[in-house]
């Protein structure tokens, strides 16, 4: 089936087959590899990327689910060689280890800006991320991370 | 996942004669059950019908003390709503606790109540509410339209299409989740309608029910000191990794007594 759709700003018309799900068609038909798959089944949030301005989990949509919408990934928040501010705050506040659930995290934060506004809360973040999986960091510094980037989005 | 055809049509009409003409066809909503379900090869339909282009499906609609919520809305629109919020708080916040925000996002309330996981939450809300399921072919009491494990009233192909929420004098729901899915070990929702209490308890047996002996109780007096002497039969629970039946049993009386203390 064709599909056409906006990914990262760029449109993008593409042939898929229905039951490809989201998060294969951006990292092997597009080659956006940086919306990682950490468990399949749903739970881990390593997937998540944003369509029409809300977070989904990549791997339980399907591309043609996906037809018409305006999708943005990880690729698509640096402009150039500047980082978005969320990346930024990942980066200053030890947000990450191996940063396999990075992508996710970060679309999730910036779901949370869009909700909470700049000064979410911990109690706030930490529950916000109920479908985020980490096995690195413990989660204090990406609570941090997140609520420094809501910060700097703000200034 | 095996290979199927991909409908989206834009009408109720239009997917129920695509669902009778298709040799095996599945309705989608927001594919948080199918599609897991179909990764797992449990469902192999040949043809998946999605029901997210038909916007008839959508909405939330306040008519007097009815609260009609499309089949097609989501947990988050459900949870922000201004418009539930103020007439059912208790199934905004319901809705607010499924799941995790991505989830909330795709999931939906026809989609959760066709699927009736034994642990679900709106089945609980559907039942204590006293809602009746709207479907493209008739309107079933809420009460009778959750039969058993995964199992509904629904007859092969038909389609939900809103369910009405009669507006309670205070309603609130309480549930034990189990903290990595936060599906609920046991959830209770009960509500005082001008008529009589209401109760309902899901994640305890084979599917939501509702709790009559809890409404008993209640009759004689909307309190939680009003439960102290009841209690929910051991036998009838489920019992699997995650409690025992003799816990389920006693959360049942726990969240009972915590949701009609939040009522007050
Ligand atoms: C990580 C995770 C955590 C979750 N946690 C919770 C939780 O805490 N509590 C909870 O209650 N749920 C939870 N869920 C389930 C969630 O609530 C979904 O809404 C639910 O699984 C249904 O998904 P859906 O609406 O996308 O329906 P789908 O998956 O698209 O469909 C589910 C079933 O319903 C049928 N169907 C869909 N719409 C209709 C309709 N209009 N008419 C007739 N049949 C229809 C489909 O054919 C299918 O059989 C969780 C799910 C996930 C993935
Ligand atoms: S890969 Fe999608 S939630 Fe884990
Ligand atoms: S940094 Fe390794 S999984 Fe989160």
């Amino acid at each position: 089936m064709k599909i056409d759709l906006t990914v990262n700003g760029r449109a993008v018309a593409e042939e898929v087959e229905p039951r490809t799900l989201l998060v294969e068609f951006l990292r092997e038909q597009l080659r956006l590899t940086g919306t990682h798959v950490g468990c399949d089944t749903s739970q881990c949030g390593a997937c998540v990327v944003m369509i029409d301005g809300k977070s989904v989990k990549s791997c339980t949509m399907l591309a043609v689910m996906a037809d018409g919408c305006d999708v943005t990934t990880i690729e698509g928040l640096a402009s150039g060689a500047e980082l978005h501010p969320m990346q930024q705050a990942f980066m200053d506040n030890h947000g990450l280890q191996c940063g396999f659930c990075t992508p996710g995290m970060v679309m999730s934060g910036l779901d949370i800006v869009n909700r909470h506004g700049n000064e979410p809360d911990d109690a706030t973040v930490r529950r916000e991320l109920s479908g985020n999986i980490c096995r690195c960091t413990g989660y204090q510094n990406i609570v941090k991370a997140i609520r420094a980037g809501a910060r700097a989005m703000g200034e | 996942m095996y290979e199927f055809s991909y409908h989206r049509p834009a009408s109720v009409a239009e997917a129920a004669e695509l669902i009778a003409n298709a040799a095996d066809g599945k309705l989608v909503a927001g594919g948080q059950t199918l599609l897991p379900t179909m990764k797992h090869r449990l469902a192999s339909p040949s043809d998946v019908i999605d029901l997210g282009g038909i916007a008839e499906l959508s909405g939330i609609v306040v008519n007097g003390n009815i609260v009609t919520i499309g089949a097609m809305t989501t947990h988050a629109e459900v949870a922000a709503s201004s418009e539930v919020r103020e007439a059912i708080p208790a199934l905004a916040a319901l809705a607010d606790n499924i799941g995790d925000p991505a989830v909330r996002n795709r999931g939906t309330l026809g989609g959760s109540i066709a699927n009736n996981d034994p642990a679900a939450d709106y089945p609980a809300a559907v039942i204590a509410l006293g809602g009746t399921v709207r479907t493209n072919r008739r309107e079933i009491a809420g009460e009778d339209f959750f039969t058993g494990m995964f199992e509904t009233a629904l007859e092969e192909d038909e389609i939900i299409v809103a369910v009405d929420f009669p507006r309670p004098e205070a309603a609130s729901y309480m549930k034990f989740e189990n903290p990595a899915s936060r599906y609920a070990i046991v959830g209770v929702f009960v509500a005082r309608t001008a008529a009589k209490p209401r109760a309902a308890v899901t994640g305890a047996t084979a599917c939501a029910h509702r709790a009559f002996r809890i409404e008993e109780s209640l009759q004689a007096g909307f309190g939680s000191s009003a439960l102290d002497g009841f209690e929910a039969p051991v036998d009838k629970m489920n019992s699997d990794i995650h409690a025992s039946a003799e816990y389920r049993a006693h959360l049942v009386k726990i969240m009972a007594q915590r949701a009609v203390a939040a009522c007050a």
